[in-house]
């Protein structure tokens, strides 16, 4: 009898059978994903689901009889009161027998969960992070092993068996270290000539003392040498990290409503999600601002009422700053996305050109403008659509060939597919190994 | 050899380790193989975790086989109900195969594991080894290597002719896989020796009964020579074929090779699971019955204490439980309970019978050697036949059996049998039939093919009951068949008056080639 331990075993020896699932059932498990992200608020979008899509899609037909119909009968146990010949009414169809629970694949959703990093996947799937100058550092905070030749010391795991022993083999034979076999044959032969010839003869003699000899000259050298010894070596390695700081710009002046901050609010944490799919670090830098910005943490950002009136450039104003003192544009992807309900005052509008085009859009991997309107704020039949000032400004700059993504959104289930329009994947795919 | 840790607890509280789990399998080797005689191929256990026997479950059990998205798809929805916490694991899993692997869990108490050992190492091992279906159709010496193989050589066909022509064409033999066993040996051909001294003796009977008469009898006709001929057609394709995995394979005309080795793995693999299918009452009821005599055993002489032995119990109990027809947890007959019923009840009725006892079982009533007989009936039968010859009187009255009949013609759903002495052979009857895989499978077979026209393969589904098949699998499965046979084919689903039911057909879409 043997006992083995497989505990130690990698797991997962079904992960390759999962992903050929998730793949063949990918239009079912997207839409559910969709389905999912709309429903369960964007807030914990950043973990496992559980997911269902319709059976027929992933069915595993089989040639079965059909689970009505026909002459059919049971052996059932527990029986209290019936005789033979006993009747029953029928249960009403579809109240289930239990002797029919074999097939009981019935319409049911088919029900898994996704982890965390499954759901992402298929979440932000075909979404990718435009104008990809990808920019990396050498961060100083991560560092990989790699194997860099052979060292004369190390720890026993990493002994290097082969190289060891070939040494030892190169030793042995220099040295002129006799083999087994070698001894094997000088004893057969006086075995031999013991069995013919007395004891005392002068060739057995001969031969002892050779057989001595050589005993003598193997015990000296030994088989394996510390001098043979060689373990292989790791050598830290900086790993590259590719970092991104994410500026969430919001105004937050008297007119924007609550529900245009959580629109506002469930962009961002679409884009930080993303972000944090996409790379290994992300800052996120929270500025807000009436007629005076400010850069504030998170719960204020969201939460805390401030009045003013509004001047947009002063936003812009305090993220140049920001980032001409911690990110620097040569070693961090700058991402920024800014939300409004589109006033500004008249004559900001020229500041606010000036610092895009010049100081802000050079630095930055990506600039979205998102609108937010009222809930109940449609198109308008017969009004010609309403351009905000601040629509009008970035429009005039985006005519102009500024790298600028503008969207309007009113109402919540917007979002979602406002944000993959933004970020559709348009031309190859980026190699993952850039992350 | 007695061992010097021969008696004594073999463990205390619920921890264990590999010295343990040493004591304890020498502990139960003692007693299965001393007191109960069991035969058994040599043991490998091995301990698992948790997501290990989910992994396991997925792959049907087995501890490795190739790779399609089914298998995922099954571990997807184990994962989901085990995480929720609706369903346990079970304890362990054991594998046909010499050596016998048993896999253990890491989460499970040193009773547990006693009873695990006892349960899958000896009962179901004993069972694999001797059953006559298991002798006779699957191969424990091969198996896992058979496996590596498959595993391989479908890997090796994804990497050559891609993963998606491969994955289509698993998915057409799975859907067939239940059709693709063959359930008697098939005929061997005949080699040259043989052929010539058939020959031999042929021409002698001939010279001995030869009469000058015969040659007065008109010959046949040349012009009626059609129909043999359409005759021996079919029986060069070996029709009637139910095995339909086995007909494409070998008769399919657009077929690659390596299309047809596939085939065959996934048939061969479906025919190491027909035993099993057979047997599931007898193999669970004899591994149940093993662990219970096992563990009294262990109990009387000492081994294991009485809190063990209690927490024994509890487990076993609820393995054996059947809740009654009535009950909202009833689901079927449960095999570990009928099985391990049936068998204390050939124990009773080989120690103790009643008078009842000896005119129903004459041969084994007050036999004595109840160990004799059950290692018997576990080598010899299967559950239809086990039902149908040791289900006794006492059995059907102490679990209230009553047969119930669903007869489309009537209102009314009707008690054909209770158990009393005019229904017990027929509520048996009706039990085995139940246990038949001869009658739960609809039988389809392979008639004809049209090779004089447009190649049309045709299949009768020989109706049992009026029971028809599922319309929308049928559809499905006979598309993955058309496509396989690379022309079209009909089913039809014929009663037995020989009218037919329902035709279904399907043309080749997108045959394999």
């Amino acid at each position: 009898m043997y006992i083995i331990d497989r505990r130690l075993n990698a797991g997962g020896k079904s992960l390759p059978n999962r992903q050929r699932f998730l793949r063949r059932a990918k239009a079912l498990v997207q839409r559910a994903v969709a389905d999912k992200a709309a429903a369960r608020g964007i807030t914990d979008i950043d973990s496992a689901a559980e997911v269902a899509i319709p059976r027929n899609g992933i069915g595993e037909p089989r040639l079965r009889r059909a689970s009505a119909g026909g002459f059919r009968d049971y052996v059932l146990p527990g029986n209290k009161k019936f005789l033979e010949g006993d009747t029953l009414e029928r249960p009403p169809p579809g109240a289930g027998r239990g002797s029919e629970a074999g097939e009981g694949e019935g319409e049911d959703d088919f029900r898994f969960v996704l982890t965390r990093d499954e759901f992402l996947e298929l979440f932000l799937d075909d979404l990718d992070l435009p104008n990809l100058a990808k920019r990396r550092v050498l961060s100083d905070e991560s560092f990989g092993m790699r194997r860099a030749g052979y060292a004369v010391t190390g720890s026993p795991a990493n002994l290097a068996l082969t190289r060891t022993i070939r040494n030892s083999l190169a030793r042995r034979v220099a040295m002129k270290r006799p083999s087994a076999a070698e001894l094997n044959r000088l004893e057969d032969e006086i075995a031999g000539l013991a069995a013919g010839l007395p004891e005392t003869a002068p060739e057995i003699a001969e031969l002892r003392e050779r057989l001595e000899r050589l005993n003598r000259r193997t015990r000296r050298i030994p088989y394996i040498d510390p001098i043979d010894l060689r373990y292989r070596r790791f050598e830290p390695v900086p790993r590259p990290v590719t970092q991104a700081v994410m500026f969430c710009l919001m105004d937050v002046s008297g007119s924007m409503t609550e529900h245009m901050k959580d629109l506002a609010k469930r962009f961002y944490m679409l884009l930080y999600v993303f972000l944090k799919h996409r790379y290994r670090r992300v800052d996120i830098v929270f500025v807000r601002h009436t007629h005076e910005a400010k850069e504030v943490d998170e719960e204020t950002f969201f939460n805390s009422p401030e009045t003013g009136g509004t001047l947009v450039s002063s936003a812009l104003l305090e993220m140049k700053r920001i980032v001409g003192e911690r990110y620097s544009p040569s070693n961090w992807n700058i991402y920024a996305a800014q939300a409004s309900d589109g006033d500004n005052s008249a004559s900001d509008r020229g500041a606010c050109t000036a610092l895009l085009r010049d100081s802000i859009l050079p630095v930055c991997q990506h600039f979205a403008y998102l609108e937010v309107g009222a809930d109940d704020e449609g198109p308008r039949i017969g009004f010609a659509p309403h351009a905000t000032t601040l629509w009008q400004t970035y429009e005039a700059l985006a005519q102009a060939g500024s790298d600028i993504a503008m969207r309007k959104v009113n109402h919540r289930s917007e979002i979602y597919p406002v944000f993959r329009d933004l970020f559709r994947r348009r031309g190859p795919p980026i190699a993952q190994s850039a992350l | 050899m007695r061992r010097k840790t021969d008696s004594g607890l073999l463990f205390e509280g619920s921890d264990w380790d590999f010295g343990t789990i040493q004591r304890i399998y020498d502990a139960v080797e003692d007693v299965a193989l001393s007191e109960l005689k069991l035969d058994v191929y040599p043991n490998q256990i091995e301990v698992i975790t948790a997501e290990q026997m989910l992994d396991a479950y997925a792959s049907t059990g087995m501890p490795l086989l190739y790779r399609h998205w089914s298998f995922g798809k099954h571990f997807a929805a184990h994962d989901a109900v085990y995480r929720k916490g609706f369903m346990g694991l079970a304890y362990e899993i054991v594998i046909n195969s010499n050596p016998c692997v048993s896999y253990i869990m890491e989460g499970n108490t040193a009773t547990m594991q006693t009873l695990v050992i006892a349960h899958a190492a000896f009962g179901h091992n004993h069972f694999f080894k001797n059953n006559h279906l298991f002798r006779q159709w699957t191969d424990a010496d091969g198996i896992l290597d058979y496996l590596a193989f498959a595993k391989a050589y479908v890997a090796r066909c994804e990497e050559r002719y891609g993963q998606a022509a491969v994955e289509r064409l698993l998915d057409a033999a799975h859907a067939l896989m239940s059709h693709g066993v063959h359930r008697y040996p098939r005929k061997k051909r005949p080699d040259l020796r043989s052929e010539e001294r058939r020959e031999r003796e042929r021409h002698l009977h001939q010279e001995q009964t030869y009469n000058d008469l015969w040659k007065t009898i008109p010959g046949k006709r040349r012009g009626q020579s059609q129909k043999p001929d359409a005759d021996r057609l079919r029986s060069l394709l070996e029709l009637p074929q139910e095995n339909l995995l086995y007909f494409l394979e070998k008769t399919a005309p657009r077929l690659k090779p390596w299309q047809r080795e596939i085939l065959r793995l996934v048939r061969h693999i479906g025919q190491y699971f027909y035993p099993q299918r057979q047997t599931k009452v007898m193999n669970e009821g004899c591994a149940t019955y093993c662990h219970y005599a096992i563990m009294t055993s262990l109990h009387n002489n000492g081994r294991i204490s009485d809190g063990s032995f209690l927490e024994f119990l509890q487990s076993h109990t609820n393995v054996v439980r059947q809740p009654e027809f009535d009950d909202p947890h009833y689901g079927n007959i449960n095999p570990y309970a009928l099985g391990f019923a049936m068998m204390r009840d050939i124990e009773r009725v080989c120690r103790h019978p009643t008078d009842e006892d000896r005119i129903w079982f004459p041969d084994i009533a007050g036999y004595g050697d109840s160990l004799a007989v059950l290692r018997d009936v576990w080598a010899n039968y299967r559950d239809e036949s086990f039902i149908l010859q040791f289900l006794s009187p006492r059995l059907m009255r102490e679990w209230r059996m009553f047969h119930l009949v669903d007869d489309p013609e009537e209102k009314t759903l009707r008690v054909g049998a209770i158990h009393n002495d005019q229904g017990y052979r027929r509520v048996r009857q009706s039990l085995a039939r139940h246990h038949d895989m001869a009658w739960l499978d609809p039988d389809i077979q392979v008639v004809d093919v049209d090779l004089a026209g447009d190649r049309r393969l045709e299949l009768h589904h020989n109706v049992l009951h009026g029971v028809l098949l599922q319309k929308d699998d049928v559809d499905q499965v006979l598309q993955h068949l058309a496509d396989l046979w690379g022309y079209g084919v009909v089913l039809k689903e014929i009663d037995p008056t020989g009218a037919i039911l329902r035709e279904h057909s399907a043309r080749a879409r997108a045959p394999f080639s």
